[in-house]
């Protein structure tokens, strides 16, 4: 074991890995931490604290992670490299472990112009890869990414992200690569409606032997009505949604959408489940942290292990 | 060339205000063939400003001007000896010119006239684009000669990232992905091997982050 | 202000709006003498600073006439012009002169009729909206 993360052990194990998310509150009331993060206590191995998502200020994702550590939960602190300059980042790091925080998540982060902000600094002193590169020289070389020994090393579980789904769809997979050739330990997907395509990455995954060297999450979000699944389908960059998913979920009597979306997105986790090289489920409930529980029940993945 | 475009004419006119008699000057370099000021703009502006006092009742004498280059001392020294008749200059060149005016006259006041924008090429007849970051390190050998640091809105060395969509940025559909962009050109010059290569955090010392920057050339020195 | 006599600079391409205003003379379709006609090879000829110099100078009313769309001899001039009367028409909102002292129009060689109406609807709008605020102001200045 490299690390003390709860997520890492889970993998070692031979588990099949859960992950959730908390999306941490533009305010800075701890108690709404605590209460999305309630649903997800004992139902997750780790959850994803979002660090300033679509570029909104948002309460920052350490405290926010730490916040769900205190409750038990094993938080995967997530950073962006738009906010933060490498001096920053690595700062933030030490401190994030010296609070107890073991797993992270390294991320592009969405444009200024989505969010609230749209007239800051787009910083990108270095981009995810090199994050990754840098998190990793930390932890394994005991180095800075400017070179100078670090005193007391952090041990993190390091993950990125990938989209099966962006374009040019040649370099999602080779993009995947460079991802664990910087030293990912693990990744989580973009949420997956589109099987097919999902699929013909993963074969290509695990024909490059990527999925020997990091353990790959699916992603999965539950479409909570027609209109989610419309948006998600038209309005989201780098997003595919078949017309046959939007049509089942728009299609069903409006007071019966939601539970549709919960129905289909069990039959989404068996799906993926058995798909080769696919070592759990990243499950972003957007706004829906308490009907998590639910979904990963009707899926077979409750309980979680302790390790 | 460096792009620039005019200011608006409330703040110009805000500048021109507190002046009776003004020097407009324009610049023969980057400023003429990208149509913000050229000889040809100076004449429209000072048309424009000399309507806006008229039309107050007022009178602004505008001398109109046009140097060789405003970045080079030997040409503004060219002004020295009529530099005294006027309250101010109203410069229409990049903010090399104007600083380069501020330096050698250094009791005159000097405002510019336009918006320095970037570092670019003409995409066609009245459109220019971003093309250089001047980051003082060039990666074009490595990236299909399609530059990163300047077409990609994340600047990201290792791209792209998951927003781009039929090649397009996910910040603008007007914007082409950079990293799209690369891998094209990499693979029509069959060399995709370069990208599954790290590129490795930047420097930036190199680039404005290392402090402002200077050329010295030991062998033209004078 | 009721003896205001408008002076209008009339850029006319000499392809069609020149012919026309020819035509227009021998037709017998009278337009306001204060119509200067200025004879340009094609619309596109005119530059925003000759609409600019000839407002500056003491002009009410700037009209530029080219061909029909679509029918330039030289393929886009006539589009250009109108492009950069619309820059003109912006910088002169922006200077408090006001953009509809500049116009475009288009015609064809044989539209005597259409330039004098044209020039004669442009020189009665002209006269209502009163002289050149900067050649007015100038007077005042100067009275």
């Amino acid at each position: 074991m490299k690390t003390q993360s709860n997520l890492e052990k889970v993998l070692a194990a031979g588990h099949f890995a859960v992950t959730g998310e908390v999306g941490p509150p533009r305010g800075s009331d701890p108690e709404v931490v605590r209460s999305k993060a309630s649903h997800l206590v004992g139902k997750v191995d780790a959850v994803n604290v979002t660090d300033n998502q679509t570029a909104m200020v948002r309460m920052s994702s350490w405290a926010a992670s730490l916040i769900c550590k205190q409750m038990g939960l094993e938080p995967n602190y997530q950073m962006v490299c738009r906010d933060r300059n490498r001096l920053a980042m690595q700062s933030d790091i030490l401190g994030a472990y010296a609070l107890g925080l073991n797993t992270m998540l390294c991320l592009s982060g969405d444009h200024p112009r989505f969010g609230d902000h749209p007239m800051a600094a787009n910083v990108h002193d270095i981009d995810s890869i090199q994050l990754i590169a840098m998190v990793k020289g930390m932890c394994e070389e005991g180095r800075f990414q400017g070179g100078a020994e670090i005193s007391s090393p952090p041990k993190m579980f390091v993950g990125a992200a990938a989209n099966p789904f962006g374009d040019p769809q040649e370099l999602r997979v080779l993009r995947l690569g460079k991802k664990v050739a910087a030293g990912a330990d693990f990744i989580q997907t973009q949420c997956i409606y589109d099987m097919r395509r999902f699929k013909e990455f993963m074969h290509q995954a695990v024909d490059m032997g990527l999925t020997e060297k990091t353990s790959l999450l699916a992603g999965v979000t539950p479409l909570k009505s027609g209109g989610m699944a419309k948006y998600m389908a038209s309005k989201v960059p780098g997003m595919t949604v078949p017309d046959e998913i939007v049509k089942r979920i728009a299609g069903a009597p409006k007071d019966s959408q939601a539970q549709e979306g919960i129905k289909l997105c069990v039959e989404q986790i068996q799906e993926l489940k058995e798909v080769p090289g696919v070592a759990g489920i990243h499950l972003m409930a957007i706004e829906w942290e308490h009907r998590a529980a639910e979904i990963l029940e009707l899926a077979g993945l409750l309980p979680r292990p302790t390790l | 060339m460096i792009t620039a475009v005019r200011k608006p004419m409330a703040e110009i006119l805000g500048y021109a205000a507190q002046f009776d008699n003004i020097l407009l000057l324009g610049c023969n370099e980057c400023v003429t063939v990208c149509y913000a000021g050229g000889r040809k703009e100076v004449g429209i502006l000072a048309s424009a400003l000399s309507l806006a006092f008229l039309k107050e009742g007022k009178k602004l004498a505008i001398t109109e001007h046009t140097l060789e280059r405003q970045c080079d001392p030997e040409f503004v020294e060219e002004l020295a000896q009529t530099i005294e008749q006027y309250d101010a200059i109203f410069s229409m060149a990049c903010g090399c010119g104007v600083q380069t005016l501020a330096g050698r006259y250094k009791d005159k006041p000097v405002f510019p006239m336009v918006n320095t924008q970037f570092m670019g090429a003409s995409e066609r007849q009245g459109v220019w684009a971003e093309r250089c970051a001047g980051c003082g390190d060039c990666v074009l050998a490595y990236t299909g000669g399609i530059c990163p640091v300047a077409r990609c809105s994340k600047r990201i060395f290792n791209g792209p990232c998951g927003g781009s969509t039929k090649g397009k940025c996910e910040i603008d559909p007007g914007v082409d992905c950079a990293w799209q962009l690369i891998w094209d050109r990499l693979k029509a010059l069959g060399r995709t091997d370069l990208y599954s290569q790290i590129m490795p955090a930047k420097d930036w010392r190199t680039a404005k982050d290392g402090g402002p920057r200077r050329i010295v050339r030991e062998d033209l020195l004078s | 202000m009721i003896d205001f006599q408008p002076v209008i600079v009339a850029f006319a391409c000499s392809y069609c709006a020149y012919t026309a205003a020819d035509m227009a003379g021998v037709q017998g379709f009278a337009y306001p003498e204060g119509v200067k006609i200025v004879q340009v090879p094609c619309s596109g000829k005119v530059d925003s600073l000759h609409i600019l110099r000839a407002l500056q100078k003491g002009a009410d009313g700037v009209m530029v006439a080219g061909c029909l769309e679509g029918d330039c001899h030289f393929r886009n001039g006539n589009r250009r012009a109108a492009q950069r009367v619309r820059y003109v028409q912006a910088l002169l909102e922006d200077v408090g002169i006001g953009g509809q002292r500049v116009l475009m129009a288009n015609m064809s060689a044989g539209q005597g009729a259409v330039f004098a109406a044209t020039a004669s609807h442009f020189w009665e709008t002209i006269r209502a909206l009163g002289q050149n605020p900067a050649k007015l102001a100038a007077s005042r200045a100067a009275a």
